[in-house]
């Protein structure tokens, strides 16, 4: 390779250049964002002007601050000659400097006083949406619909390694957005199944910590169609980077045709664990399942990772051996925890799992095929 | 050292024994010191290896977040930079940092022999090299070190391998060491001040110290119980925090930023004392408002206990609780502009010079402005909803630590180098280590409330594309700034080296009690108390 013959110094020009590029390749997309990202909620838009107006505060108090620092600087310098004068001690000077900062303090307390209380009021909403965090993904459950799912990063590894180019919404990207209707009140109630998480859309307006065993509510009134990010906002793990969310928000018809679709899904699932799989079909699923939860700890090639507790699978005696044991162990984990049990994942999604792993990395096992029907029997 | 004109010594009998011949050579000489300028001393070095190696714990995060995707380290190893970075950084670098100053300046400031128990001040600092050596040795146990957060908010720390428990355990020690140092400063400002030196005659640096250690003392025994408790949480079976057994995972955040909040004043109110100390010097004039800025340091503190919430805005609490904890936290702007408005005051139709102590404090009141304006910001619970865990409130608290304390560390280590070495620094290193030092700390930070304000989370190994040119800013200024303490440690060692013989009083415009004494002090000083009229 070329680079190889490089010296050292020919090297370093050839990354600093190439770091340069990119650098200089940055202006294709919105680059050097510095300021908040549109707002689309009314909360959202007052947090902006109350930021607006604090902020503008700050600046004409710093800049007379320091304006005044900055002439005692040059003026007051012992080096073009200035005597100091010896005063100090003014009781009335410093009963100014203590009551107009106050004053200025319910200038400011004012407007957000106002902003809490609106923003806290959850009452009425149009629908009511159950967010839970997961470690590492989220799972949305529209109450009144009957219907929900998990909604998890999209972005290929060989991105983030660096094997493959960046998409536009890398990291932004999940494979089942939260879907909302535009105008209308969404009450979401906030909760977590594992660890501390915070669902976070910053055009939305809205973070809010997802606690283990306690519900929050918050709520948004989205008024503008599009697709909005966010990410988890709480540390939440090794993938806390790699769990964002991405809320659209649908035309009204838009959004009942979206909904009355995921209600059919709901119809064709629930028929789903006695109906009979071909072994391509399960395998194929199980890949997406065993990358989007298995992954993060026993590596998408099956390899493991010791340090996590996480045997490689490869040649695994679970994996090869009953499956009776195998669909245990997913469902209700093992080594106190180090492997967390999955009995949230459907029994479509643990079959496939499941199967998957006994058919890859050169896994051969006897009893290659799992239905979903075996796993709801060892459910019970 | 004792060759210095007896007529120098205020107060002090220049005594045959008051030389350096009664302590043990070598290293003994540093393992059984009971003297508080060796202890003074031996603190300040603890707190600058600390201070470096927690750097290029910085710089690690920093090479990774350059470029977006996952170049240099993995996540889980990232996360536990981070949460070292922090430990080591607080408990580290600036706590036994303000401790160091306190060793070595505060009997010399109120004219006392020495810490009023020596022998448990030895045990304060010879307690803190294991508790480093524990969190560093974390890193090599299975499972890796720490990497839920300094915060170490569970339940996410209950899942974590051993490190954490050598974490938990560090902790309790450093915290021993903390609580038994304060102790010692209370007794000492208490009990053994000159004759004539009265509470409100005091330097000022030693009214913060007053009032931080109680600070300490009412705050440490908390974060050790929640400490605690996260331990046995972890292996006994305790509910604490975990609400399947009828526990509360947020109870605690409620007790670590009981201790966490007061602990930020902890930080900083020792800085605000040297602070005090220098802009007075060096504009040749006597503080502003003596007894105001007393008061001010003592309404901060009690401020500090009601404030504790505004770390958990969105953690979802009632109304009620938002608003009190949001007023609460603004309150505190009005005694920190009484201070920033009396260091004003100070220097107005002063006769100013600005050599390096000076610099560093007119950089520590600039940049300490602006996190105390951010700070401000993030008060405003509506705009705390946005900011929460992102850059921007990585900016705001590195302003109020780096800028504000640790710029005041440097302005006080280059005010009071000629006391403790006897000879003077050099002014154009220590020159070039402040603009280098000021420059590239707002490269490496000022970006952060950009990245904040367009929606970058704190604390996460890789970030989407629209934060690459800031994150790349960001690593270029934290390198300059990591390399340019090279300049400090330079200027430190050439200082004790060599260098201009320092007269008694080397700042014109000095007037506290150490400046009485011969450069380098003396190993025993003020055996016999001056009188303070």
């Amino acid at each position: 390779m070329v680079v190889n013959r490089m010296t050292g110094t020919q090297r370093w020009h050839w990354r600093i250049a190439a770091a340069l590029s990119f650098f200089a390749s940055t202006g294709a997309w919105a680059a050097w964002e510095w300021n908040f990202q549109p707002a689309v909620t009314p909360l959202a838009r007052e947090i902006v002007s109350l930021h607006g107006l604090i902020f503008w505060i700050c600046v004409v108090i710093f800049v007379g601050v320091f304006g005044t620092m900055f002439y005692s600087l040059f003026k007051h310098r012992k080096s073009i000659g200035h005597q100091a004068v010896q005063f100090h001690e003014n009781t009335t000077v410093e009963i100014v400097w203590t009551v107009i900062p106050f004053l200025i303090l319910l200038f400011m307390a004012y407007p957000a006083t106002k902003t809490i209380l609106a923003a806290h009021d959850t009452s009425s909403p149009d629908m009511t949406i159950k967010i839970t965090g997961y470690q590492w993904k989220w799972g949305y459950d529209y109450l009144q619909d009957g219907f929900g799912y998990y909604s998890q990063l999209a972005t290929p590894l060989a991105q983030i390694e660096g094997r493959a180019p960046k998409n536009e919404n890398y990291l932004l990207e999940v494979d089942n957005p939260l879907v909302v209707p535009v105008d209308a009140k969404v009450r979401v109630l906030v909760t977590a199944n594992d660890v501390i998480h915070a669902w976070w859309v910053p055009a939305l307006g809205v973070k809010q910590d997802a606690i283990p065993g306690f519900v929050r509510d918050v709520w948004f009134r989205a008024d503008k169609v599009g697709t909005y990010r966010g990410q988890c906002a709480e540390l939440c793990g090794k993938e806390h980077g790699f769990m964002p969310i991405v809320v659209e928000v649908k035309s009204k018809e838009d959004y009942a045709k979206w909904a009355g679709e995921q209600k059919q899904k709901l119809q064709a699932a629930a028929d789903d664990p006695n109906k009979v799989w071909d072994l391509k079909a399960l395998v194929a699923h199980g890949e997406q399942v065993f990358n989007g939860n298995c992954a993060a700890c026993h590596q998408a090639n099956g390899s493991g990772n010791t340090a996590l507790g996480a045997p490689p699978l490869v040649s695994d005696k679970v994996v090869l051996g009953p499956v009776q044991h195998q669909i245990d162990v997913v469902l209700n984990g093992q080594n106190n925890g180090k492997m967390p049990p999955w009995k949230h994942l459907s029994d479509v999604d643990i079959a496939s799992v499941i199967s998957y792993t006994r058919n890859s990395w050169g896994n051969k096992a006897s009893e290659g095929v799992v239905q979903p029907s075996e796993v709801k029997a060892e459910r019970k | 050292m004792s060759s210095v004109p007896h007529d120098l010594v205020v107060g002090g009998h220049p005594h045959a024994h008051d030389d350096h011949a009664h302590h043990p050579k070598g290293i003994m000489r540093w393992i059984t010191t009971t003297n508080h300028k060796d202890i003074g001393t031996l603190y300040l070095w603890f707190s600058f290896t600390m201070f470096l190696v927690g750097g290029v714990m910085a710089l690690t995060i920093r090479a990774e977040l350059f470029q977006p995707g996952l170049q240099i380290v993995q996540p889980e190893f990232f996360n536990s930079m981070t949460t070292l970075h922090g430990l080591i950084m607080i408990f580290g670098a600036l706590m036994p940092g303000a401790v160091g100053f306190a060793n070595w300046l505060i009997p010399m400031q109120i004219g006392a022999p020495d810490m009023a128990f020596a022998r448990m001040n030895n045990w304060s600092f010879w307690l803190l090299p294991p508790a480093a050596i524990m969190l560093l040795l974390s890193l090599f146990v299975p499972g890796g070190a720490a990497s839920g957060g300094w915060t170490m908010y569970p339940p996410l720390t209950v899942q974590s391998g051993m490190g954490m428990d050598l974490t938990i355990f560090a902790v309790h020690i450093m915290g021993a060491s903390s609580i038994m140092g304060s102790i010692n400063i209370v007794t000492t400002i208490l009990n053994l001040r000159a004759p004539g030196m009265t509470l409100m005659k005091m330097p000022l640096f030693c009214w913060t110290w007053l009032i931080t250690a109680y600070l300490l003392i009412a705050v440490m025994p908390v974060l050790a119980g929640a400490v605690t408790m996260l331990l046995t949480d972890r292996h006994f079976g305790t509910s604490f925090f975990n609400a399947a057994g009828g526990g509360d995972p947020v109870l605690f955040q409620h007790v670590f930023w009981f201790f966490g909040h007061p602990e930020v004043y902890i930080i900083i109110l020792p800085a605000f004392g040297i602070i005090s100390e220098i802009i007075p010097s060096f504009s040749r004039k006597p503080l502003f408002g003596y007894a105001s800025m007393v008061y001010a340091v003592a309404a901060i503190a009690i401020l500090s206990f009601l404030v504790w919430a505004h770390h958990m805005f969105t953690t979802g609490m009632p109304a009620a609780s938002i608003l009190f904890y949001m007023y609460a936290t603004m309150l505190i702007a009005v005694p920190t502009g009484v201070k920033v408005f009396n260091w004003l005051a100070t220097m107005w139709k002063g006769a100013i010079s600005l050599e390096a102590p000076m610099l560093f404090a007119l950089g520590f009141l600039f940049l300490f402005v602006v996190g105390g304006f951010t700070g401000l910001i993030l008060a405003i619970q509506p705009i705390d909803i946005q900011f929460q865990d992102t850059y921007y409130v990585v900016a705001h608290f590195h302003y109020v630590m780096v800028a504000g304390t640790l710029f005041a560390f440097f302005g006080g280590a280059y005010y009071w180098l000629p006391k403790w070495t006897g000879h003077m620094y050099n002014e154009k290193l220590a020159d070039w280590h402040f603009w280098l030092s000021f420059i590239f700390f707002n490269v490496a930070f000022f970006p952060m409330h950009f990245l904040g304000l367009a929606g970058m989370p704190r604390r996460i190994p890789d970030y989407a594309q629209q934060f690459t040119d800031w994150n790349m800013v960001s690593t270029i200024g934290a390198f300059g700034f990591g390399l340019s303490q090279l300049v400090f440690l330079t200027a430190v060692v050439k200082c004790i080296r060599g260098g201009a013989p320092a007269p008694a009083k080397p700042w014109e415009g000095a007037t506290t009690l150490e400046w009485t004494l011969p450069s380098p002090a003396p190993y025993h000083t003020f055996e016999t108390p001056p009188v303070v009229k």
